[in-house]
């Protein structure tokens, strides 16, 4: 069997939400659109998906828009808080440690003339609270933060970015991409002043392509695509119901987030104090990060070669973000890592399959990977 | 969490020697909505009712949503309870609105002292108060007239209750106190606002829905149940009974002049409702009917329909314009739901020309051919009825 390290980058499909698939493919099959009795069935089976997943952030139905995944909510969020806040201002405060989704709208919007104001994180990956109330003011249209970074499991000041936003009257929406939070810690955006966030399926043992965005009942974003008037309009073409409705039930799946985060953490912990007992290692995760995450550095051995002597081992962990596939990773250079910290670094995720073995496999097989490929060794 | 919601009671405290009666359905009302939330101790004193959570974690938030469409309480607010003791109070008062006291430039406070054995009145409540939210806030003044945030201090029997604005409730008075009555539901815009309006006055729901497949679908029956779970909201749980019609509406269409299709099956509808409406011990009969509006519901057609009524039939929109029954729609959430596009039974076998003016003697000779009684017999005997709006298995 494969030990799988790389929650991050996705996770394995639970049966159940695998069998849902199945059955909405083969059973279920009908357009919910549709006016028949096969439509208004698989309808109904998109509103229990629906409801698992609103249910799931103490929102309510009609506050969730299903996308493809995370990038797409992410760009529906950005690009549509934009263009409700124009007319206020063109400034926009995100950090430097966001995902490729985000960083590439942000990009974007630079080249069309806005002011785009990016928080640096310390070298544990934090941003400060005060940094986020610093940077927010009256002209201010988007605050987009994510509320867990993917590489190195730091936790962001979004509530203190919603309490910014108000103290200072600011006109500001506040997007946060909880993609790595979702179904690990509990999020309630209601509560916390979060106007739009991003969550995805395949980060919770759900098939790929399938995200949600949740709109805040308040606030109205404009549509990018445009067509059938499916997802209230937002995201029109017939609605991905097997996919949606997989989501659904990996979220109706998910176990006791307090009592899984307990088991996670020891896991972690344990991983932590294993690894630092191996010669020359760093962590640079932050000690209070979601525990889900652990990023180090071997300081030795390059990440790339180190990553592809554990796969042969079946140990299969990853280098930084999928998504930057191999490209030096930005969000510990933001962090202001040394190159060879950087050149080294290996992140492993945990989910909920993960077991005390596969920890110490993984500490095991580091520790040979050392020992026969590191260079500049004493 | 020492967090509590305050209730404040609407037209009830007006009521004379039956005012136990109110006030205890209200009560009863009150911890069905909230049961499935978690356990409170609610309990009413000096006309105000306080809902206290006896667990921690309990959503207050949603609690209070709710609580804000129960008929019979006129405002509500959240309030944060400590002891009967000025420090107590003072640090109360500065942390519980705080975020909200940082965000305001102007503010005073109200006291309120019902428990005389306090030994500091309200103006010295009041005094105090300030005095120690002025040091605490410095960048706050004092504003008696147009105040950012008003912070209320009440000191009652049972505790001490910091709270800022009350927010308005649903007003009317408790669903129960009115009797019941059936609604006839369609799946349009008004009957759901009718029922809401009755529910308002103290009137239990029994809804009756008639469907005539194949011209009406699956979703437009769902489209009613979705729309009494809205009013449910309001006016509590209820049943909604589903009448299949469509032989009936064949048979008229089949054997009555076509200009009184609409106003023949508009009495058979009142007979199936008023059947129904025995059976479930109502006391009469509620619709969305608004004068004018349409063929059917104009004076003389509203007369035919009730002639074959022996129950009294509210009609509470009769004198509405249909954008002011709009506005209570969407107030109500009911809207949205009302303009999705499926065909009810109402809007099928409609008469190009429809008889304005109907006179009753054409109209019942107009129905003769039919064998009305063993019709809405039939149609009573086949009504399945679904539960609606409730939050426990009973």
């Amino acid at each position: 069997m494969e030990i799988y390290l790389d929650n991050s980058a996705t996770t394995k499909v639970c049966r159940p939400a695998a069998e849902k698939v199945m059955e909405c493919m083969t059973v279920l099959y009908g357009n919910p659109s549709s006016l028949h009795t096969m439509g208004f069935a698989a309808e109904k089976e998109m509103t229990k998906a629906r409801a698992a997943v609103a249910a799931q952030m103490g929102a309510k139905e009609n506050e969730i828009i299903f996308t493809s995944g995370g990038t797409e909510a992410n760009n529906m969020a950005v690009f549509g808080a934009v263009s409700v806040g124009k007319r206020h201002g063109n400034k926009i405060v995100t950090t430097a440690i966001e995902h490729a989704s985000v960083l590439g709208c942000m990009e974007q919007l630079e080249k069309n003339g806005y002011e785009v104001v990016y928080l640096q994180p310390d070298s544990h990956g934090m941003i400060l609270p005060d940094q986020a109330a610093q940077a927010i003011d009256e002209r201010t249209i988007l605050v987009s933060m994510m509320l867990v970074n993917n590489e190195v499991g730091s936790i962001l000041p979004v509530e203190a970015a919603a309490k910014a936003i108000k103290q200072k009257k600011s006109p500001a929406l506040l997007h946060t991409d909880a993609v790595q939070a979702f179904g690990k810690i509990a999020v309630n955006p209601r509560k916390s002043g979060i106007d739009l966030m991003t969550v995805s399926g395949h980060k919770i043992h759900a098939p790929k392509g399938i995200g949600a965005l949740y709109v805040a009942k308040d606030v109205r974003i404009p549509p990018r695509t445009f067509g059938g008037g499916q997802e209230k309009g937002l995201r029109p073409g017939t609605e991905a119901l097997p996919l949606i409705c997989g989501f659904g039930e990996a979220v109706a799946q998910l176990p006791d987030l307090s009592r899984e985060m307990e088991r996670i953490q020891s896991l972690y912990d344990s991983c932590r104090e294993q690894l630092l007992q191996l010669p020359g290692i760093v962590i640079n995760s932050p000690g209070q990060g979601l525990p889900y995450v652990l990023n180090f550095s071997t300081c030795s051995v390059r990440s790339e070669t180190m990553l592809h002597f554990l796969a042969s081992r079946q140990i299969f962990v990853s280098a930084g973000s999928a998504c930057a596939k191999g490209k030096q990773s930005h969000v510990l250079a933001a962090m202001g890592l040394e190159r060879g910290r950087i050149q080294t670094a290996l992140r492993v995720s945990f989910s909920r399959e993960t077991t005390r073995q596969d920890v110490s496999a993984l500490v095991q097989g580091v520790r040979e990977g050392i020992s026969s490929l590191a260079v500049g060794k004493a | 969490m020492n967090e509590i919601l305050l209730l404040k009671l609407g037209e009830l405290v007006l009521k004379g020697l039956n005012r136990k009666l109110f006030e205890n359905l209200l009560l009863k009302r009150i911890q069905y909505t909230l049961c499935d939330l978690g356990q409170f101790d609610i309990r009413l004193a000096q006309s105000t009712i306080t809902v206290v959570p006896q667990q921690a974690g309990v959503d207050l938030e949603e609690a209070a949503e709710r609580v804000s469409k129960i008929f019979g309480i006129a405002a509500f607010s959240r309030a944060y309870v400590t002891e009967k003791n000025m420090d107590a109070i003072l640090q109360a008062a500065g942390e519980y609105l705080g975020e909200e006291l940082e965000q305001a430039e102007t503010f005073k406070i109200e006291a309120k002292r019902s428990d005389k054995k306090f030994p500091f009145n309200s103006p010295q409540i009041c005094m105090q108060v300030g005095e120690y939210l002025l040091e605490k806030y410095p960048h706050l003044t004092v504003d008696v007239h147009h105040p950012d945030c008003i912070v209320y201090v009440e000191v009652r029997d049972y505790g001490a209750y910091i709270r800022g604005r009350a927010l308005q409730g649903a007003g009317g008075i408790p669903v129960g106190t009115g009797g019941k009555a059936a609604v006839l539901i369609s799946g349009g815009i008004d009957s759901p606002v009718a029922a809401w309006m009755m529910a308002k006055r103290g009137v239990e729901l029994t809804a009756v829905h008639f469907a005539s497949p194949p011209y009406t679908s699956e979703r437009a029956e769902d489209k009613v149940v979705r729309l009494l779970t809205r009013v449910s909201e309001y006016s509590g749980r209820m049943k909604m009974y589903t009448v299949p019609f469509t032989k009936v509406q064949e048979q008229i269409r089949a054997n009555c002049p076509e200009e009184l299709f609409t106003i023949i099956m508009r009495r058979f509808m009142m007979r199936v409702a008023e059947q129904i409406a025995k059976k479930e011990e109502c006391g009469a009969l509620i619709t969305g009917e608004s004068l004018g509006q349409v063929a059917s519901q104009t004076m003389q057609a509203v007369g035919c329909t009730d002639m074959v009524a022996e129950m009294p039939v509210f009609r509470p929109l009769i004198g509405m314009d249909k954008t002011e029954i709009i506005a209570v729609a969407r107030r109500i959430g009911t809207f949205e739901i009302s303009i999705e596009p499926y065909e009810d039974c109402c809007t099928i076998f409609t008469p190009k020309h429809p008889r304005t003016k109907p006179i009753p003697a054409f109209v019942e000779k107009g129905e003769s051919m039919l064998h009305v009684e063993a019709l809405v017999e039939e149609c009573v005997q086949n009504a399945r009825y679904r539960k609606i709006g409730y939050r426990r298995q009973d």
